[in-house]
């Protein structure tokens, strides 16, 4: 059990817990404060994976967020995750990882033919080949490339796992804990702001914990320690680490990703997996530094090549060895510190600087350290297949487009640096537009445009001191703004070393004849000869460039390639890379899990129930329910073994021959008040209101003001100023909004309020030949005979102690009441009536048989009121004054809405007075015509009619009542179904509406 | 998420408020004769501006009052919210 790549001492791991885990079915063992990365690189692991296009081998490359190849699928806490980075993912005891894209295993994968069939997957290779022929698209191509293309396995199994959303507000939010962070952090605490300081990584610290520095005599490491204990004392100050801001939205909303117990062993059952954070701050520090970029060259992507700062971070943070024969390829001073540490843990690095042979303070420390240093000297192809073994390196000349000399050299590593471009996405995502900084050819931020301030190596300044500075001097400043109190605060002592000037060097020749890919972008497999190629064909546009090769669109977003696939671009194109633009940044920063973003909006807490205050005996009694909006409603009520179909059957048919209640709470209830609300509803509907007495209801139709109608319902005077409105269940809030829009904004003059009272009242329909008798039972000292309580009339009374109001109308076409009483009082009500309904065979009905009701008598509803239709549409003009204006009324003598051919409800019935007709089904002349049949109109609402015992359906069609008598087909593709169809009037039952006045 | 403030109360989430569209357009009044054409243009023709718009927001899930608000359409910025009975200049 030993670990060959493992340091004795270095790190900030914890030697004293072992933790096990596997890797492609071999157990291994790391330590707590281990990666997966870490922990297999100790072990002399390094082919993690197949690459996305050509299944070549791939190895780690970064030691963070910036990794492109190590991807996995891992196994922990009872659940699969796909496309897991390595570098990233900490430690936990019996985590199981495996490699993804690889087919049958990750040593020998069917699919690197692709690799050597690489003459066929140019740029543009999908769009390109794939086109044709058309017929092959979905059997043959789309299954292809879904396998090909396929990284990681989603579960399928339902997340378990439990997480957060958080809203928070705060003065100061700061992005990163690297030293500008920290410091921005510190002077904005000091002057009592209230901070979050966030921090993707386990660790505080970023570069100060592998940077050889020191700030006021103590190690970068140990000052950030003293530092963050300091804050976390204050209690103005929030800090978080594993925890990402990847998003930063509009007006200073910035969303962050918390992962909260991935690498704890044991955790309660309400500790939730991962947390959304969203949060408002007046301010923004993004102090997120700098990701290294590297040098392009021939077979870069070879397990065993990392970039510069990762192999440091290795062996810094986790006492690791990437390597023990170290060549370093680089352009800059910032590798010399990696060559550094190799050399103090005994490993004889090489350096091959693509500068000319110069001196700077680390060059000489690394001279007088005896390290083998090639000045402009390059690595030109790196040689392995799974692992690198050696690689042709060269001394370029001066122009460095071609070598003096050629040479192969021993390795198992290469360590490279193409310098350091700035962490920009959040400021990119607030709307900044960025700058090109030639000193370090990289984008740094550039004029704000929201509240947001880049400090330290996410502006460009690369040293410590810089970096402090600027730090402590916008953290105050921000702050005091805000809390207008400016602590002064020394500016520490920094000892630091001094770097000389990069090299304006991004991707190495080739030698005549030889040919090897050079990867610009890993994860998705696009080489420098596919940028060639798609220049070639004529794309200009660096967004185009990107479409057409994939560059940069991986889920690693390009954090290592998008510089240098600009500089080609510029290369190529003779141009410099501000003209050439960047590709724009977008949220998240790096993938979050879909449970994150659905937080606790899952199961019964995806959206609110509402259940009226009868649900309980509703669910007693057998109610099936149906969703109305957030309502539960009885549709049916279940008797033995009975169907849907046989259920609502029965319960219409009850109410048709006796007497049946509904619960009709769900309906939408505004109770207006005001000197002026006749004058309002006057406006409101299409039909005259001035004239309505107290002590009646009237039924009204409401346009919008395009003339379609928008809702119907009824509305009772109360008392002189008094009124109670009802609207649908669904229009409800939307009925609402309008009425408050047009007494605020249009007709602020008229003394109107109204207010929603649909949960103050519980409501219930008594309906049937039978409901007389049965009021009378529930109001025995109420006078309810015809002349008493007419139809449209409105009485309140004591129903059994209980304050109520009755209402005379109705929805079903039966002699009908709607009793209402407070929402407390609903079930005493529903179970006295269904107590004293019994001797007058009272039924409940639900929501099924209700529709049948009112579609065998013609009564419209939100099928029919789809928002196409116009009053005339659906037989309702006779509710439409000539006399008065109203909401939508100008609209109505449009030339469309007066056609004779206008679409209109009608009736139809099946010929052989046995098939039901689908809802939605097309009406048309000839079933068998050529497509596309001309489409007459089509089936809006249908029902089987209890009244003649044989389907009937309302539709709404062309030439509306002309049509009757008729015969033509409603046809359903969706059902498969064709049925010959008479139309009739839409009034089937009582068209003269004699029942609801007897 | 927008921050909006509803001049009665305050600084609040875009989550409490429904968008309601341009807040220039005037209604005609009631009960007097309007033209086809301005009618039409009352009902339908609305402007798309890129850049300042003032349009009308509820606050419904808040204190219910229709509010003038002043944003900018391409960049979202925000520049003044206001009761409708005032003016936004
Ligand atoms: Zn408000």
């Amino acid at each position: 059990m030993s670990q060959p790549f493992r340091l004795n001492k270095e790190g900030l791991i914890n030697r004293n817990k072992k933790i096990s885990f596997t890797f492609n079915g071999k157990k291994l063992f790391g330590y707590e404060g281990d990666t997966i990365a870490s922990a297999l690189i100790a072990n002399g692991i390094h082919l993690v994976g197949r690459s996305f296009k050509y299944h070549r081998p791939r190895g780690f490359f970064g030691a963070g967020v910036e990794e492109p190849n190590a991807k996995l699928q891992v196994e922990f806490n009872g659940h699969s995750e796909p496309n897991v980075n390595a570098t990233e993912m900490e430690l936990v005891e019996g985590l199981s990882a495996t490699s993804q894209n690889c087919w049958p295993s990750v040593n020998f994968d069917v699919g690197a033919i692709n690799n050597f069939l690489k003459m066929f997957f140019p740029a543009g290779f999908y769009y390109k080949t794939f086109m044709w022929p058309k017929s092959f698209w979905y059997k043959i191509y789309e299954p292809f490339i879904r396998k090909a293309a396929g990284l990681g396995v989603a579960s399928i199994e339902k997340d378990k796992e439990r997480y957060e959303h958080k809203f928070e507000y705060c003065d100061l939010l700061v992005t990163g804990s690297g030293p500008s962070g920290l410091a921005s952090a510190y002077a904005a605490a000091k002057n009592g702001a209230k901070v979050i300081l966030a921090e993707d990584k386990p660790r505080f610290g970023g570069t100060l914990l592998t940077d050889d520095v020191s700030i006021d005599n103590l190690s970068g490491k140990d000052w950030a320690e003293k530092i963050i204990s300091e804050l976390k004392s204050m209690p103005n100050v929030t800090v978080k680490n594993r925890s990402q801001v990847f998003g930063y939205y509009d007006h200073n909303m910035l969303v962050m990703f918390e992962r909260v117990s991935d690498h704890l062993e044991k955790k309660s059952k309400f500790t939730p997996r991962q947390r959304l954070w969203y949060i408002r701050a007046k301010e923004t520090i993004l102090s997120t530094g700098s990701i290294e970029r590297p040098i392009v060259f021939g077979n870069n992507d070879t397990p065993g090549i990392f970039l510069s700062a990762a192999a440091k971070e290795y062996m810094k943070v986790y006492g690791v060895l990437v390597g023990k024969k170290p060549l370093i390829f680089t352009n800059n001073d910032s590798a010399y510190e990696t060559a550094l540490e190799f050399k103090k843990n005994n490993v004889e690095p090489i350096i091959l600087d693509t500068r000319e042979e110069h001196s700077s303070e680390l060059i000489d420390e690394a001279k007088s350290k005896g390290i083998d240093i090639r000045f402009s000297h390059g690595v030109i192809v790196a040689n392995g297949y799974k692992k690198v073994k050696s690689a042709k390196i060269g001394k370029l000349n001066k122009d460095k487009n071609s070598f003096e000399k050629i040479e192969t050299v021993d390795c198992d590593c290469i360590c490279v640096s193409g310098f350091w471009t700035p962490s920009v996405h959040l400021a990119s995502q607030s709307g900044n537009k960025l700058k090109y900084e030639e000193k370090i050819d990289a984008f740094i931020p550039d004029k704000k445009k929201q509240h947001e301030t880049s400090v330290g190596a996410a502006n460009g300044s690369f040293t410590l001191e810089e970096s402090l500075k600027h730090g402590f001097e916008n953290g105050s400043n921000l702050s005091a703004k805000i809390t207008e109190t400016k602590k002064e605060i020394s500016i520490p002592n920094v000892n630091e070393k001094k770097y000389g000037a990069h090299d304006k060097f991004w991707c190495m020749p080739l030698p005549k004849n030889e040919n090897p890919k050079r990867f610009v972008d890993f994860q998705n497999d696009v080489s420098v000869s596919d940028i060639e190629i798609a220049l070639r064909e004529g794309y200009r546009s660096i967004e185009h460039v990107k479409r057409y090769t994939t560059l940069g669109m991986a889920t690693d977003q390009g954090r290592t390639s998008n510089l240098n696939g600009l500089q080609l671009v510029s290369n190529i194109e003779n141009k410099i890379v501000p003209e050439v633009g960047h590709t724009t940044f977008r949220p998240p920063f790096t993938p979050i899990t879909i449970g994150t973003i659905v937080g606790r909006e899952v199961g019964m807490e995806y959206m609110p129930t509402r259940k009226t205050p009868m649900h309980e005996w509703h669910e007693k009694n057998n109610a099936v329910f149906v969703d109305a909006g957030a309502w539960k409603r009885p549709r049916y009520y279940k008797q033995g073994s009975e169907t849907l179909f046989e259920a609502s059957k029965r319960e219409a048919k009850n109410v048709r021959e006796n007497v049946g209640i509904c619960d009709v709470t769900t309906l939408g209830k505004i109770d207006i008040k005001g000197p002026d609300v006749a004058e309002f509803l006057n406006r409101v509907y299409t039909n005259a209101w001035m004239k309505l007495p107290v002590g009646k209801a009237r039924y009204g139709l409401m346009l919008r003001e395009d003339g379609i109608v928008m809702d119907d319902g009824t509305t009772t005077r109360i008392s002189e100023n008094h009124y109670h409105m009802t609207t649908t269940t669904a229009q409800a809030a939307n009925v609402l909004s309008h009425l408050e829009y047009y007494l605020q904004i249009v007709w602020p003059e008229l003394n109107v309020n109204v207010v929603s009272t649909t949960e103050q009242w519980a409501g219930a329909a008594i309906a049937g030949p039978k409901s007389r008798e049965m009021l009378s039972k529930l109001y025995p000292d109420l006078d309810v005979s015809n002349e008493a309580l007419p139809f449209m009339g409105y009485k309140e009374s004591e129903f059994f102690g209980v304050p109520s109001r009755i209402f005379r109308i109705s929805f079903s076409g039966e002699l009908a009441y709607e009793i209402n009483v407070k929402s407390d009082h609903g079930m005493f009500m529903w179970e006295k009536m269904m107590e004293v309904g019994k001797e007058f065979g009272n039924q409940p009905y639900g929501t099924e048989a209700l529709s049948t009701l009112r579609i065998e008598m013609g009564h419209v509803a939100g099928p029919e009121l789809d928002g196409r239709t116009i009053p005339s549409d659906v037989s309702l003009n006779g509710l439409v004054s000539k006399k008065k204006d109203f909401i939508g009324k100008n609209s109505l003598g449009r030339e469309a809405f007066n056609v004779e051919s206008r679409q209109k409800i009608v009736g139809l019935i099946p010929i052989d007075r046995k098939s039901s007709i689908p809802e939605g089904s097309h009406i048309v002349q000839d079933q068998n015509a050529k497509l596309p049949n001309p489409k007459l109109g089509h089936v809006s609402s249908s029902c089987w009619s209890v009244e003649n015992n044989n389907p009937f359906s309302l539709a709404i069609m062309k030439d509306g009542k002309n049509m009757i008598g008729k015969k033509f087909f409603a046809v359903s593709p969706l059902k498969n179904k064709s049925i010959e169809v008479e139309v009739i009037s839409s009034h089937y039952v009582d068209p003269e509406g004699k029942r609801v006045r007897s | 998420m927008l921050y909006i403030k509803c001049p009665y109360c305050g600084l609040r989430a875009q989550k409490e408020f429904s968008y309601g569209g341009d807040a220039t357009v005037k209604r005609p009044n009631i009960n007097e004769e309007v033209s086809s054409e301005d009618w039409d243009n009352f009902v339908y023709m609305r402007k798309s501006p890129r850049g300042k718009h003032i349009e009308l927001w509820q606050h419904i899930a808040g204190c219910r009052q229709w509010i003038k608000v002043q944003r900018d359409t391409a960049t979202h910025e925000i520049f003044q919210t206001a009761k409708v009975t005032e003016e936004i200049r």
